[in-house]
């Protein structure tokens, strides 16, 4: 009886922020009645709190962290350093944790949620170690949690589109999702991975993937329309191919041609130059063919300056790193399916490439006209760690914020980007939409304030005519009310209740019983089906969302 | 009943395949190796521990639990041991317990595999699956391992023998090289044998590193001669996929986690050239798993200190000997491990001096040594949960009989119950 | 320059870690407040003046002050952790992290030292009269860089993985030098006076090692560069060596002749 008190709240006074409705900066008051927005309630049995002056809008959305699992416990694991002098004590109420790149399970679920998140989409759960996903899942609190399925490289994959059998594809990626219980399909560098097994590079849509005679083009085409078939609540969500290299630019024009997806990390794919001496942006070229194909998404995967870990799926890329910096590097291949690295790394202004880097994500911002279609993200902990966002929240909001660290950074971000010449800075609406109700839509998942919703919101301290980045930094650092189904989990930046959030996966269903296929194929891996599957029971608030 | 697909936990290999039938009092174990097999016979052992004792007497479980809580709860410096064949649940239940009270938590790689993961940290470690090896290695070399004795099924099952999706031919497309000062089992089914002097593998490794970037070294290095570390340093360049494993060895000989270091970045060279993964060979059941579930709560693997209220790590520092010897630990509790059977015996004379908590399945030393002891539950058998594999590797422990007493339902759970206690 | 005297009476079996002793603590406290700082005994925290007899006088800045410990502080961890002026005189042994990550100032132990001491100090001076534990001066675990600054001086042996990652600064041992002295050095001098233990210099990138004593084995990845007279103010001959190329390494490694 009690718990369900503490579920009702009414926000008096508050300025809302819930583009979903097109409600945008408008003074209401919010009546949450057991968990869900609702149009009145009895004020009486419930706790009423004054937002005057304060903005409100439904709780952050990151759709791509790499927060948990195997390759984020691998970078723990590979670096003790980051997470000496990073250490945060235990209290009466929240556990201890540690590390600055690549904190721990709870420490993360701390760290979202008093900068107003509370769903975190962990992009790259290589299938045959899902379950270690989801042991972090459980173990990461005040997050809702969904994984998506690496498959760009998975050997069955391959080669049912070698063998051009389509529906058999289908019905294998549905086997694999439901059986790791995860939402979505993530490609990286398809194609690229398994050929870096043999010693062997990808650089191109066109190269022919070693053993299969299968194009990285076939592969992407193949999963984009398994994802139709399936009718998935999210596109193919790819890392591209050629990522990190100087030219790759025209790689990433050249994938947006192939149907809807989300393109992650843009940042990393829209390099110029030939080399890395000409390097170059081409953010605004990419950013232009965003513009002109409504089927396309990015998230900016934006550089903030400082030492971070790298973490990826690409193995090769991480590889290549390594070599360039002289820095340990782990590696996890994966039978069949797919690949992993760590490497650290640290972006530096003086840095003629790293200062090109920085200013990419920002065109990709705010060359991208619909803040729909371009979501805020740092590739965590890949570009920087995701306690930068309010950080960089404010840099898209105000263009002398930015400027001052154009001005500290090698000149190359001066001569070679346009960030200098673009004077665009972003409304409080569209850091609303980019933070919030963009990749929330995108992942067809609720972000929105509407009667019967959820109540998962957040309230900061700024008045939404604020326009100096300082004070927008700090404000969107540390929430002054974070909620999650009605439950104040934050106060000023401080989390004042731990609670368990939920892990959403799809049940897909096919056409085709490839089931014989599947334990053929099963030949090849080192442990059986039936404890390949991951029970249901496992997932601690498993929500499975019929796609029927 | 007959139970196909059983995990089992006796070694880091975790063979998954495992077949298991219940037959009156009798237990059938198929596919398991000689070591697995005894395992599962641990449900029938006669020295079963089915009720709690405190000071050596049986007592009820409340009592047991409520003697165990007051003597951790009085400690300024508690170990809290977890051994590793027990599911990853239990571990966290472990590490939490360490967390609340400000003490140490640890596990089996503070004694053996430590130094790998040490060896992580200064070098990082180029690694794949088990099932990479076997699907595309021609090379693979056992670094100080013998798996032949440690892992019984691991050449048949992942290494050398079984059939690659790239390697159709089995043992025949691969080349098996062992690295042993001695002529290990193994070493008697090698391709080439080389017999380093024992302690100087760290100079061979050397030796091949400077030959990989272009050096000439003169004579003989580690009583290997010229020739052979050349034709290793050849094989090593040239395969298409190579998988070197390393064993307790290579942790335990001069030099200790440098060794791993040094091999670690002696893979990495060979990316170079070609590809090549380097795989410890995990000694104990769900090693990995208590090195996942320790570094996903604090940021580190082993040997982690809570007494300031935040995780600290530095082995020699933190860890179980090094705090016993020193004297720095004043009550323990020692999850399924028989510790006090594997410690110097100028350590086991100090833990006689302090009040001792286990949670145990069967007559140990360790339980001698306990003033509290709780009855274990068999994890795998008796209890569900998580294993690692030592490939990191996560995979079902599955329960299919029930425990013989109803008090707690897992280690999981005792360990539960024994924070609730500690809460209150 | 002031002095603050401690004694340490019944120093707990558990040992303690007392982090506050450092003349940047102590500088403008009075003696009240200085026995009112805290130390740490397992999970309790404690009060200094529990544990140490105080007396003398702190000055008012760091630099000004001298703090002499009189008795055995094996047990005593973190000794002067961070300290960056003023001095620290210990008349017995002293326990681990003594002057780890410490900037400036100077610590002197007349008996001996746990491990840790010095790990990755950027300045100052640490003289220890008898022997030292392991990693002194020594990067902590992962991390790519040791000791940057500052001058170490062990008059006794030394233990395993001295100066390890040592990117800058300068250690001489007066006695021998356990296993992997110098171990992936990036810069700076380690002088070791007696003999250097099994594979010194393992790793290094760059900097130099002088041993004046014998080295039992030289590692196969360092190759011999002839004979040099004189080294770093150090006459007489010496063999010079390049390494590690196992890491593709310049450090220079000179053994007396």
């Amino acid at each position: 009886m009690q718990y369900i008190m503490m579920k009702n709240v009414v926000l008096r006074n508050g300025i809302v922020y819930d583009p979903l409705n097109n409600v945008n900066g408008e003074r209401k008051d919010l009546f949450i009645h057991e968990g869900r927005l609702v149009e009145k309630m009895d004020e009486r049995k419930a706790k009423v709190i004054d937002l005057k002056g304060k903005v409100v809008m439904p709780s952050g959305v990151d759709i791509h962290s790499h927060f948990a699992g195997g390759k984020v416990n691998m970078g723990r694991l590979l670096r003790p350093e980051d997470s000496m002098g990073h250490e945060v004590s235990k209290t009466g109420l929240l556990r201890s944790g540690s590390g600055f790149s690549l904190p721990t399970t709870h420490l993360t679920g701390y760290l979202y949620a008093r900068m107003g998140y509370t769903l975190a989409n962990e992009p790259a759960v290589p299938p045959m170690k899902s379950r270690h996903t989801h042991e972090e899942f459980n173990e990461t609190p005040m997050l809702d949690k969904s994984g998506l399925l690496l498959l760009g490289n998975n050997h069955q994959v391959i080669e049912y589109v070698a063998e051009e059998d389509q529906e058999s594809l289908n019905s294998w990626i549905s086997y694999m999702l439901n059986a790791t219980k995860t939402y979505g399909v993530k490609a990286v560098n398809p194609g690229g991975v398994f050929a870096w097994g043999w010693n062997k590079y990808i650089n191109s849509l066109d190269d022919e993937v070693p053993c299969y005679n299968v194009t990285p083009k076939e592969i992407i085409s193949g999963l984009i329309q398994g994802c139709a078939t399936l009718r998935l609540p999210h596109p193919l969500h790819i890392h591209l191919n050629n990522l990190g290299n100087p030219g790759n630019y025209e790689t990433t024009l050249e994938s947006m041609r192939m149907g809807p997806m989300h393109i992650t990390h843009a940042q990393f794919s829209s390099y110029g130059g030939d080399s890395w001496k000409d390097f170059c942006s081409e953010a605004e070229k990419v950013a232009k063919e965003v513009n002109r194909r409504a089927e396309i998404t990015v998230d900016m995967g934006q550089v903030v300056f400082g030492e971070t870990t790298t973490i990826t799926a690409d193995a090769p890329f991480e590889y290549h790193l390594s070599q360039l910096t002289g820095m340990k590097w782990s590696n996890a291949d994966v039978e069949n399916e797919s690949g992993g690295g760590v490497t650290p790394y640290t972006y530096r202004k003086s840095s003629g490439v790293n200062a090109v880097q920085w200013a990419i994500g920002l065109e990709l911002a705010l060359h991208v006209k619909d803040p729909w279609r371009v979501y805020l993200t740092t590739d965590h902990p890949n570009a920087a760690p995701f306690i930068y966002y309010p950080r960089i929240i404010a840099w898209l909001m105000d263009k002398r914020y930015r400027d001052k660290v154009l001005g500290e950074c090698h000149r190359w971000a001066l001569e070679r980007t346009t960030l200098p010449s673009l004077d665009r800075e972003l409304s409080l609406e569209e850091i609303v939409v980019m933070t919030r109700a963009g990749p929330a839509k995108r992942l067809d998942l609720r972000a929105s304030l509407s009667i019967g919703d959820e109540a998962n919101l957040a309230v900061y301290d700024i008045s939404p005519e604020e326009t100096e980045g300082e004070k927008i930094e700090e404000a969107f650092s540390s929430a002054a009310y974070t909620i999650k189904n009605g439950d104040i989990v934050v106060k000023d930046g401080r989390v004042v209740r731990e609670i368990n959030g939920r892990t959403f996966w799809v049940k897909t269903r096919t056409e085709k019983d490839i089931k014989e296929d599947i334990l053929e194929r099963f030949r090849y891996y080192t442990i059986e089906p039936e404890n390949y599957i991951v029970e249901s029971a496992y997932i601690r608030n498993g929500v499975e969302l019929d796609t029927k | 009943m007959k139970h196909r697909n059983v995990v089992c936990c006796v070694c880091g290999a975790v063979c998954d395949d495992i077949e298991v039938g219940l037959v009156g009092g009798e237990i059938k174990v198929k596919n398991a190796c000689a070591l697995g097999r005894a395992r599962f016979q641990e449900l029938t052992n006669e020295d079963r521990i089915k009720e709690p004792l405190v000071g050596g007497v049986h007592v009820d479980w409340d009592q047991a639990l409520d003697k165990a809580a007051k003597i951790l709860k009085n400690a300024e410096h508690p170990l809290i041991f977890i051994g590793s064949v027990t599911s990853t649940e239990t571990m966290r239940q472990g590490i939490r317990i360490a967390e609340y009270l400000g003490g140490v938590v640890d596990s089996h790689p503070t004694l053996c595999e430590g130094p790998m993961i040490m060896g992580i940290q200064e070098a990082g470690m180029p690694s794949s699956t088990l099932g990479e090896v076997r699907n595309r290695a021609d090379l693979v070399v056992f670094w100080g391992a013998n798996p032949l004795q440690s892992h019984l099924r691991h050449l048949s099952r992942y290494s050398l023998f079984p059939e690659g999706r790239f390697r159709k031919g089995g043992r025949r497309d691969r080349k098996l090289v062992v690295v042993d000062p001695r002529k290990t089992k193994t070493a008697e089914i090698a391709d080439l044998h080389v017999q380093v002097d024992p302690n100087k593998d760290y100079e061979l490794m050397s030796a091949v590193m400077a030959i990989l970037k272009g050096n000439d070294v003169g004579g003989d290095v580690a009583g290997v001669g010229r020739e052979t570390i050349y034709e290793l340093a050849d094989l090593m360049k040239n395969c298409e996929f190579g998988a070197v494993f390393i064993g307790l060895g290579l942790a335990s000989s001069l030099g200790k986690y440098r060794n791993l270091e040094r091999l670690m970045k002696l893979v990495r060279d060979l990316n170079r050239f070609t590809r090549f993964v380097i795989i410890p060979n995990l000694g104990h059941g769900n090693v990995s798993g208590f090195i996942q579930a320790m570094t996903s709560a604090s940021g580190y693997p082993f040997g982690v200190d809570y007494s300031r209220g935040y995780p600290r790590y530095n082995p020699g520092e933190y860890t179980t000997v090094d705090l016993l010897r020193r004297g720095e630990v004043d009550a323990m509790l020692i999850v399924a491990a028989d510790l006090v059977a594997h410690m110097p015996r100028d350590v086991v004379r100090f833990m006689k001096g302090i009040p001792i908590v286990s949670v145990n399945v069967s007559q140990c030393p360790t339980a001698l040594f306990s003033d509290v002891v709780l009855p274990g539950v068999v994890a795998g058998m008796e209890s569900s949960g998580t294993i690692y594999r030592l490939d990191n590797v996560p995979l079902p422990l599955k329960k299919f009989v029930e425990p013989p007493f109803s008090f707690t339902e897992s280690d999981e759970d005792t360990l539960r119950q024994l924070f609730d206690r500690l809460r209150c | 320059m002031k002095e603050i005297r401690l004694k340490p009476k019944a120093i707990p079996g558990i040992g303690m870690e007392a982090e506050n002793i450092s003349p940047d603590m102590f500088a403008e406290k009075s003696l009240k407040e200085i026995r009112a700082l805290d130390v740490f005994v397992g999970n309790k925290k404690k009060k200094l003046g529990e544990y140490f007899t105080v007396g003398g006088e702190a000055s008012e800045k760091p630099e000004d002050l001298r703090i002499v410990i009189r008795g055995d502080a094996s047990k005593v961890k973190r000794i002067g952790e961070r300290m960056s002026a003023g001095e620290v005189i210990i008349e017995g042994d002293a326990g681990m992290h003594l002057g780890s990550r410490m900037s400036g100032g100077e610590i002197r132990v007349s008996g001996s030292v746990g491990s840790w001491a010095g790990m990755e100090m950027s300045g100052g001076r640490i003289t220890i009269e008898g022997d030292a534990g392991n990693f002194f001066g020594a990067a902590y675990r992962g991390r790519g860089c040791g000791m940057t600054e500052g001058e170490i001086e062990i008059k006794g042996n030394a233990g395993h993985n001295l100066g390890g990652n040592m990117g800058a600064g300068r250690i001489t041992v007066g006695g021998d030098s356990g296993e992997f002295a110098g171990v992936g050095m990036k810069g700076g001098v380690l002088i070791i006076s007696g003999n250097a233990g099994l594979r010194v210099g393992a790793g290094m990138i760059d900097g130099i090692i002088i041993v004046e004593g014998g080295i039992k084995e030289m590692l196969p990845s360092f190759k011999e560069r002839g004979r040099v007279d004189g080294v770093k103010g150090l006459s007489g001959a010496f063999i010079g060596y390049e390494g590690d190329l196992a890491e593709c390494g310049r450090g220079r490694l000179y053994v007396r002749d």
